[in-house]
């Protein structure tokens, strides 16, 4: 890709470069889900993933020029809402039964 | 238009990468759960309105903006939630917090005083006498 290219389709060559900024902070989350010294942290981490997820799902569709993913996007963000609080409720129920 | 969308897409991503920065290098629970729950709805919600501008279509930008409404409702009661369980499971602060200001206030690692589910030697007892 030129800078041509860029001055040509701005957003679709930006949301080239964005997947990879993406992809450096999805490996960063990871770290952490792989290292996280107590349960939270890799609940905290999951989270952060499955959100990053859904806004590299966004950034796809614009480099692609295709928006059919974005509904698997809304159902993302959904799941990734229940399983939170799945996770924190049974570790709270661990806890205070 | 196209130049809207590359300067948001491109704000969003550098509030994602900033939140999982911050996931890596926070040394505590509490402090990673305060840059994963506000940097990342800020940044994928930046990320979600430019999809909403750059298709520029109704049904498209309606389901857009329908996910960011999600994101904003349901972020701060996962945070919560987590922040609940990673105090009452008894998570450690870091070193060098100033304040607890839950202190007290919960046992942790012990059962509380109201029980919201029946007590077991009730049922031992109805055994007993069927």
């Amino acid at each position: 890709m030129t800078f041509d290219d860029f001055l040509a389709h701005p957003a679709t060559v930006t949301a080239h470069a964005m997947l990879v900024v993406l992809s450096i902070a999805l490996l960063l989350a990871f770290l952490r889900l792989a290292r996280g010294p107590s349960v939270p942290d890799r609940v905290v981490a999951l989270d952060v993933i499955a959100t990053l997820l859904v806004g590299m799902i966004g950034v796809y569709s614009i480099a692609e020029s295709d928006p059919v993913l974005l509904r698997v996007a809304m159902m993302l963000a959904l799941v990734n809402f229940v399983g939170t609080v799945a996770f924190s409720y049974y570790l709270q129920r661990r806890v205070t039964r | 238009m196209e130049w809207i969308t590359a300067a948001l897409m491109t704000i969003g991503s550098i509030f994602a990468l900033m939140a999982a920065l911050g996931i890596v290098r926070l040394p505590d629970v509490y402090m990673r759960m305060h840059a994963a729950s506000k940097s990342t709805t800020l940044g994928v919600g930046c990320i979600l309105l430019s999809v909403a501008v750059h298709f520029g279509e109704l049904g498209i930008a309606s389901r857009a903006v329908l996910t960011i409404a999600f994101l904003l409702l349901t972020a701060p009661v996962a945070g919560h939630m987590i922040a609940r369980a990673a105090y009452l499971t008894g998570v450690p602060q870091w070193d060098g917090a100033v304040v607890d200001e839950l202190e007290g206030c919960y046992a942790k690692h012990a059962p509380p005083e109201s029980e919201p589910h029946g007590p077991p030697p009730d049922a031992s007892r109805s055994q007993e006498t069927a």
